[in-house]
């Protein structure tokens, strides 16, 4: 009997409140437009900042790290030429035989003093497959004068152009390096520019120059060794499964560890952590505008339906249940609101996400700096429903105060009410 | 056995400087199965005794029982749960709630108590039948004129046979044969199911059915007399 008591009270306090909500139909849409509105402009934003990210995450890693390296435990924190991988070549070979899903490349490390005729510079230098490196890094394609490595074994450099400004020099000049082998032995050698890259950024540009493995494991008595294998899967979901085979497979080879980009990159994360806030600031605004325009229906709806609760009161209905009829009439108006704004949010961000968007200026951008010229917002659930859950919840909250007013009421003065 | 006990009630409000009295130390004593018409002019009181009998106002003063029940020291969810199933009220104003249509206001009670829909719809049809609007059951309140929506209102009052029923000018909007027509549902429902009923009226015609008529002046009970209806 109670349980059929409350199931029959529950649907009539739906039933009402759905004919409720379209007493005043203006009023009720223009309410539920607000929401549609800030759930269609949360779908698609939310959904392009993640795609933003995904992408900002895509072209720092490509530009050079990888999206995870294998190297010997200990590098990454302090970078000493004997914690090398032996034989990285071969290595990386078997990574790409075994796992033919991953792109590797070997490469190995070392600080010099670069000179040119005029000026001197210390710097990092990098032994690299010049065969692979295009599957790892977007540096081959950035360079804007001369052209990329492709003799494994010569002794060619490419540099960054802010570095090609700072030592003077253009494709065909020498240049000299100074630093100290793996065993400690004098390290140097004469290198001919062969290509200089702009990456658009500016450290880099500063800081990295590349020359092939061959060479710099016979100038720094490397002996086959390098320093890392950098690594990519293509997309970045498919990372977290290709790393878990690939620790599998280095088991035998002792002292090596796999590091993901987070690990290599942990400001890249934090810098995404910090954009993040300000983005949600700006959406907490939005939601918190939606929060009032609720409140503002819903107490309106109240006050002027105050005799009519006196009505109900003095039928016998307690407070609590017309406190409810109020928060099921927020319900429906939200979930109006919720469906039709995930519907349109979700064809728009649908549409954008394949066909893709881009900002002004950004097409420009992207062909200079070899990036993709359009951002494909991110259309997973998790980016479509965060946004308008997040107004569902705060609706049915900014619904408590009016629904609380309905508590103080006594029958005989509502009813009394005009 | 006496229904309802009402000792020394007092209800007073405050307007500008004067003090008007709602109640002034009323005491009455009826019985149950009683058919009690209140009369007296406006202001004289009426409205508030059913008021605080019903448990819709809270006194200054005094105490009410029914059945031995103090209504008086009950808790706003218990005067509700009272209410709710055991008096009928018909207000002066008919006070249905518009979104509903004439069966579903009648249901309304009985839907909250819980009667099973097929029950409902038996009783709600066959009241909405005897107060004359057969036909009429789907039209929302705005749908009818003042008369029927009254006649509505009667209907949502009886329909869940309360102990006590509630009537604040009930045929104020009514002709004379509905009128005829309803208080003579009202005292088969009095005869047959020993319902008590207490009605407000300024109506002649319906003082005439009472067997026991009060009169009220300034919240005072000034005649309380037996008749014949």
């Amino acid at each position: 009997m109670a349980a059929r008591r409350r199931d029959a009270a529950l649907g009539l306090s739906l039933r009402l409140a759905w004919r409720n909500i379209w007493r005043q139909k203006r009023r009720t849409w223009l309410t539920a437009l607000a929401m549609i509105f800030s759930n269609v402009l949360l779908v698609f934003m939310i959904a392009l900042q993640f795609g933003s990210y995904e992408m900002m995450i895509n072209n720092s890693l490509r530009l050079f790290i990888g999206q995870a390296q294998v190297q010997r435990a200990g590098y990454h924190d302090e970078q000493k030429m004997r914690l090398s991988i032996p034989d990285v070549a071969d290595l990386a070979a078997s990574i790409r035989r075994e796992l033919p899903s991953l792109s590797a490349a070997a490469r190995a490390n070392a600080f010099v003093l670069l000179s040119s005729k005029d000026r001197s510079f210390a710097t990092r230098i990098v032994g690299v497959e010049p065969a692979h490196e295009p599957g790892l890094s977007t540096i081959p394609g950035l360079v804007t004068e001369g052209r990329y490595l492709d003799d494994p074994t010569a002794a060619e450099i490419v540099i960054g152009s802010v570095m090609a400004r700072n030592l003077k020099v253009a494709t065909g000049d020498e240049l000299t390096f100074l630093g100290s082998g793996r065993d400690g032995s004098f390290a140097a050698g004469v290198v001919t520019v062969a290509g200089i890259f702009n990456s658009g950024s500016a450290d880099l540009d500063r800081s990295l120059a590349e020359v092939p493995l061959a060479y710099f494991q016979d100038a720094f008595t490397m002996a086959g060794a390098g320093h890392e294998i950098a690594l990519s899967a293509g997309a970045l979901d498919d990372v977290p499964a290709a790393l878990e085979v690939l620790s599998t497979m280095l088991n035998e080879h002792q002292g090596l560890v796999v590091l993901d980009w987070n690990a290599l990159m942990p400001g890249l994360k934090q810098a995404i952590q910090a954009d993040m806030s300000s983005g949600w600031f700006m959406y907490g605004v939005l939601i918190i505008l939606v929060a009032f325009s609720v409140l503002n229906t819903q107490l309106m709806s109240v006050l002027e339906r105050t005799r009519e609760f006196g009505v109900i009161m003095a039928l016998g209905i307690k407070p609590r249940r017309l406190a409810l009829l109020v928060l099921f009439e927020t319900f429906l108006m939200a979930a109006l609101g919720l469906l039709i704004g995930v519907l349109l949010g979700a064809a728009i961000t649908g549409y954008f996400s394949t066909a893709g968007f881009a900002y002004p200026g950004m097409e420009d951008l992207g062909a200079k700096f070899n990036l993709p010229s359009v951002v494909y917002p991110s259309m997973d659930l998790f980016a479509i429903l965060l946004g308008p859950s997040v107004v569902f919840v705060f609706c049915l909250l900014a619904a408590i105060y009016p629904a609380l007013k309905l508590y103080g009421l006594k029958p005989v003065e509502a009813m009394g009410a005009v | 056995m006496s229904a309802i006990i009402c000792t020394d009630l007092c209800k007073y409000y405050q307007q500008g400087d004067s003090v008007i009295k709602g109640l002034d130390h009323v005491n009455l004593e009826i019985a149950a199965g009683s058919f009690i018409c209140l009369s007296g002019p406006s202001g004289s009181g009426k409205t508030t005794l059913l008021n605080a009998i019903g448990g819709l106002d809270r006194l200054d003063s005094g105490q009410i029982s029914i059945n031995g029940e103090r209504v008086d020291l009950l808790g706003k969810a218990a005067l509700a749960d009272l209410r709710l199933h055991s008096i009928g009220f018909v207000f002066q104003a008919y006070n249905l709630i518009p979104v509903l249509s004439a069966r579903e206001n009648v249901e309304f009670v009985m839907q909250v108590q819980g009667v099973s829909a097929t029950k409902r719809r038996q009783r709600s049809m066959k009241i909405l039948q005897e107060v004359g609007l057969e036909g009429m059951e789907d039209r929302r309140p705005a749908q009818l004129s003042g008369g029927q929506q009254q006649r509505v209102a009667v209907a949502r009052a009886i329909v869940s046979q309360p102990k006590l029923v509630l009537a604040d000018e009930p045929t104020a909007n009514l002709d004379s044969k509905s009128m005829e027509k309803l208080m003579t549902h009202f005292r088969e429902l009095n005869q047959v199911h020993q319902v008590t009923f207490m009605i407000a009226t300024h109506d002649q015609r319906v003082m005439n059915w009472a067997e026991r008529r009060i009169y009220m002046v300034d919240g005072q009970v000034t005649r309380d007399e037996m008749q014949d209806p």
